[in-house]
């Protein structure tokens, strides 16, 4: 062997050639050289993920939202928007012969004439539902573990955003098919759209094409319903997505896990596989939810006429909310020089409060951000325990939303539980104004309990349960020592700092700009942290540990006296310990 | 002709010479009693006492005086309270119908005063219910148990049970909801479900409006239409649930609840599931 050969097998003039690849590589290689995947997969492909199960919460709205899209397109090809009047013919004998709209029409046809239609319709029934559930509980996660911090408020917003566009989504759904149901929800949006002094009665004309109902309501929605807000929400989902991974995921304290860092695993094979599993599992439970329970039952209600109505009238959860003000709000009525009509008793429940509300909601980063004058990045999570006024605030929302709720579905409460409807009525109309500020005292307090339990364990160990009584007669409980992985968790989190303004006045007595505005943010910051229990100082710390060093020194002559039990005291290995038979 | 005239006339002048005599007045009367009474019990209705009745009668005021009485009056001319509410309503001219629905359901007796009277086992047997109801409808005229062929809804035709729903979602569905599962009415009274309740007890409903229900009498729904809303509610019995489970039928609220527990509850379940199982194949927690 020469000398050349021994580096390359030819030294010729010509260049030489690659080994020819696999087949999939020369179709991953076609790929690239035109769109140049592989820069763009080199890095996202091994970008980390944290592993927890609350972070997949927002997955099942994504996952649900699929199944929106892909039973949604299987429901366009049958469901016609029209609202001619036709003669119902098909195999549902209940109805046959009756006039009725095109669009309810189509949606017998599609239960009942249509392979599988019946089965698509409940499945996105059902996943709508689910989606906007899941949206919810994701936002409740985000929340509560201060997810939302710097840099991510415009997520947060974004977030916010695509609940409040889902709900309208599922209200334009759930009018489509013009069944009594739907129709009364739409004569019931008409009402609030009207209550709006000066421009409602204009606005619902509009609307309608005409006076209520007309007959272009049903299409103009299902244009809003298949078109408008599904691209909105999918480009808000790729806004939310694309930010996700710019900002990279949050993860929980630990050691090894910093500001700068994320700990998990690749998304690919781990997360892909994940993640994927979850959709299919998602994709099942919706899939048997369709199958076996029954979502609106449209063939029940029979063809929207304004004159019927239905007991059990509700629109789906979402709105529940809503329609609970609305039913529990006194009749309050302004008439202004006999001919001008405020109906405050529409206007105030079903216009002000949700818009109200959902400002609230999406201001709430720049609220606490104002409050605690926090600007620096967040990239790990907080427990909810360790901001006990950020979780009592949302536990107070979430006790309004649950009375108003529970306001909603007053009727059903009523029938199912042997109560009187006035009586939930007068009950709730309290509750909602004292329900979430008990709430929120009880889960501050609460919080700031678990903080001093934490603050315990810190410094004194864990608690064992064994009793030791020395020499002296004295008794005194073991503490096993908290592995240092624990107590680093703990620990790892910053102290609050309360807000301090700067002096009113510098020398010359001249007030520093906004110094009012400073000082009522002080006063917040004081009620927002003032009560916080604050992780142990070094110097607690090890006294604490010099502490537990005197207790096991006084514990030491103990050692080695059989006291049946003792040797669960947590400090051995106990694998051939058990307790002796002797006592019997 | 004149013979017919002239024998017209002798008559009437020899009954008139009769007019002025002592016996005249009291036979006149005697004659109208006889022809009002005679009319009275070939035209009056048929819930008059008939005598073959009598012993139900007897029967059903024995067994009222027992169960009944005491919040009806002895008479079931009622009883108000020192406040002026009723006790018990009264119940003459209720008709047999009322008796027979309100008693055949096992709404009455009362178990326990309350805002509404609970449909439960019947507490009398069918001969028991038969003297009642002949008992409360010797007390006045008012509707009449109906007959079989009133409600006997089998030979009702497609077209008129569709008629039949249409009757239901105007006139029904506010309070009984869109299948007849029930619904809520003001301070703690309701509308019954309507599942499972035989054909003769919804139209004694609709002839009585017992409790709150108003009454729909034959002029405001014809026997016809009665019996078309029971044969449509009967055809939704027998039709399968073609959703799967029907979440009791209360519209949305069961359906967000199970959104919630099912969906929500299961995928939650599932994620905990997922991100509880390490990536790695070995499923060996390592030790701490």
């Amino acid at each position: 062997m020469s000398r050349t050969e021994s580096v390359a097998r030819t030294n010729g003039t010509k260049a030489s050639k690659a080994a020819k690849p696999n087949k999939v590589g020369a179709a991953a290689e076609w790929a690239d050289d035109r769109l140049g995947l592989a820069t763009l997969a080199k890095k996202n492909l091994r970008k980390v993920f944290p592993d927890h199960w609350s972070f997949m919460l927002g997955e099942i709205a994504l996952w649900s939202f699929i199944v929106l899209l892909l039973t949604g397109v299987f429901l366009t090809l049958w469901f016609r928007p029209s609202m001619v009047e036709v003669v119902y013919d098909g195999s549902y004998s209940q109805l046959r012969g009756i006039k009725m709209s095109e669009a309810y029409a189509s949606s017998l046809h599609l239960s009942f004439d249509v392979r599988g239609g019946l089965l698509m319709r409940q499945m996105h029934h059902w996943a709508a539902m689910v989606f906007i559930a899941a949206m919810m509980v994701h936002l409740l996660r985000v929340f509560f573990t201060g997810a939302f911090r710097k840099p991510r408020e415009l997520n947060w917003v974004i977030g916010s955003l695509l609940l409040l566009l889902g709900t309208l989504e599922g209200f334009t759904g759930y009018s489509l098919p013009d069944d009594l149901l739907s129709g009364t929800g739409i004569r019931a949006a008409d009402g609030f759209m009207k209550s709006m002094p000066v421009v409602g009665t204009y606005m619902s004309f509009f609307l309608f094409g005409g006076e209520f109902p007309g007959d272009s309501i049903i299409p103009r929605l299902y244009t809003i319903h298949v078109l408008l807000i599904p691209g909105i929400l999918l480009a808000l989902i790729g806004a939310h997505m694309l930010l996700l991974v710019y900002h990279k995921h949050t993860q929980w304290p630990g050691p090894g896990r910093t500001e700068q860092n994320v700990v998990g695993y690749p998304m690919l094979p781990v997360y892909m596989a994940k993640a994927g599993g979850f959709f299919f599992v998602v994709f099942g439970v919706l899939g048997l939810m369709g199958a076996l329970l029954t979502i609106n039952p449209v063939w029940r209600f029979g063809p929207y006429n304004p004159a019927e109505v239905t007991a059990g009238s509700q629109p789906d959860w979402y709105m529940g909310w809503p329609d609970g003000a609305l039913r529990i709000m006194p009749n309050w009525e302004t008439h202004l020089w006999n001919n001008w009509t405020l109906s405050w008793n529409v206007f105030l429940p079903i216009i002000v409060l949700p818009g109200l509300m959902f400002t609230i909601v999406m201001m709430l980063p720049f609220l606490e951000q104002w409050i605690t004058g926090d600007k620096r990045e967040h990239h790990l999570l907080e427990r909810p325990r360790n901001a006990p006024s950020r979780t009592g605030l949302m536990v107070a929302l979430m006790t309004f939303y649950a009375i108003l709720w529970m306001a909603g579905g007053n009727d059903i409460l009523a029938i199912k539980l042997k109560l009187s409807i006035n009586q939930i009525t007068y009950f709730n109309r309290a509750a909602v104004f004292i329900g979430p500020v008990i709430a929120f005292f009880i889960t501050r307090r609460w919080c700031i309990s678990l903080q001093r339990a934490d603050n315990d364990k810190l410094l004194h160990g864990l608690e064992s349960g064994v009793i030791m009584r020395d020499a002296q007669g004295g008794y005194t409980e073991k503490h096993i020592p908290l592995p240092v992985d624990k107590a680093y968790t703990l620990t790892a989190r910053a102290r609050d700092e309360v807000y301090v303004p700067d002096s009113e006045a510098d020398e010359n007595g001249v007030n520093a700009p906004g110094a009012r505005l400073n000082k009522l943010r002080s006063r917040f910051s004081r009620l927002w942290y003032g009560d916080n229990i604050q992780k142990p100082t070094k110097a607690e710390l090890e006294e604490g540990h010099h502490h537990a060093e005197l207790e096991e020194a006084h514990d030491a002559p103990l050692e080695g006296h059989a006291a049946d039990g003792h040797q669960f005291d947590g400090r051995h290995d106990i694998e051939d310990e058990h307790l002796s038979r002797q006592h019997d | 002709m004149r013979l017919i005239t002239s024998l017209i006339r002798r008559t009437v002048g020899r009954l008139s010479a009769g007019r002025r005599s002592r016996l005249a007045a009291p036979l006149v009367l005697l004659l109208g009693l006889l022809i009002t009474g005679g009319m009275y019990a070939a035209l009056s209705p048929a819930s008059a006492t008939k005598a073959a009745d009598e012993d139900q009668v007897a029967k059903g005021r024995a067994l009222f005086l027992v169960g009944c009485a005491s919040c009806h009056g002895k008479n079931a001319e009622g009883i108000t309270t020192v406040k002026g509410g009723q006790y018990g309503p009264p119940l003459v001219g209720v008709g047999a119908a009322a008796v027979d629905f309100q008693v055949g359901t096992g709404r009455m007796p009362l178990a326990q005063p309350g805002d509404q009277a609970l449909r439960k086992a019947p507490v009398y047997d069918q001969d028991e219910i038969e003297a009642l109801s002949a008992f409360v409808a010797s007390l006045g005229p008012g509707p009449a148990i109906p007959e079989k062929s009133e409600y006997d809804y089998s030979k009702v035709s497609n077209e008129e049970m569709v008629r039949g729903g249409e009757f239901f979602r105007t006139n029904c569905t506010a309070c009984h909801n869109f299948a007849g599962a029930g619904g809520a009415l003001p301070r703690g009274r309701f509308a019954p479900s309507l599942n499972g309740v035989s054909a003769k007890h919804m139209y004694e409903a609709m002839l009585t409006g017992p409790q709150q229900m108003p009454v729909f009498s034959d002029q405001v729904l014809t026997p016809e239409d009665k019996l078309q809303i029971i044969s449509y509610l009967k055809k939704n019995e027998a039709t399968p649930a073609y959703g799967g489970f029907t979440l009791g039928s209360l519209g949305p609220v069961s359906e967000g609840l199970f959104a919630w527990l099912v969906g929500i509850g299961v995928l939650v379940g599932f994620a905990v599931w997922i991100a509880a199982n390490p990536a790695r194949s070995t499923r060996k927690k390592p030790t701490a």
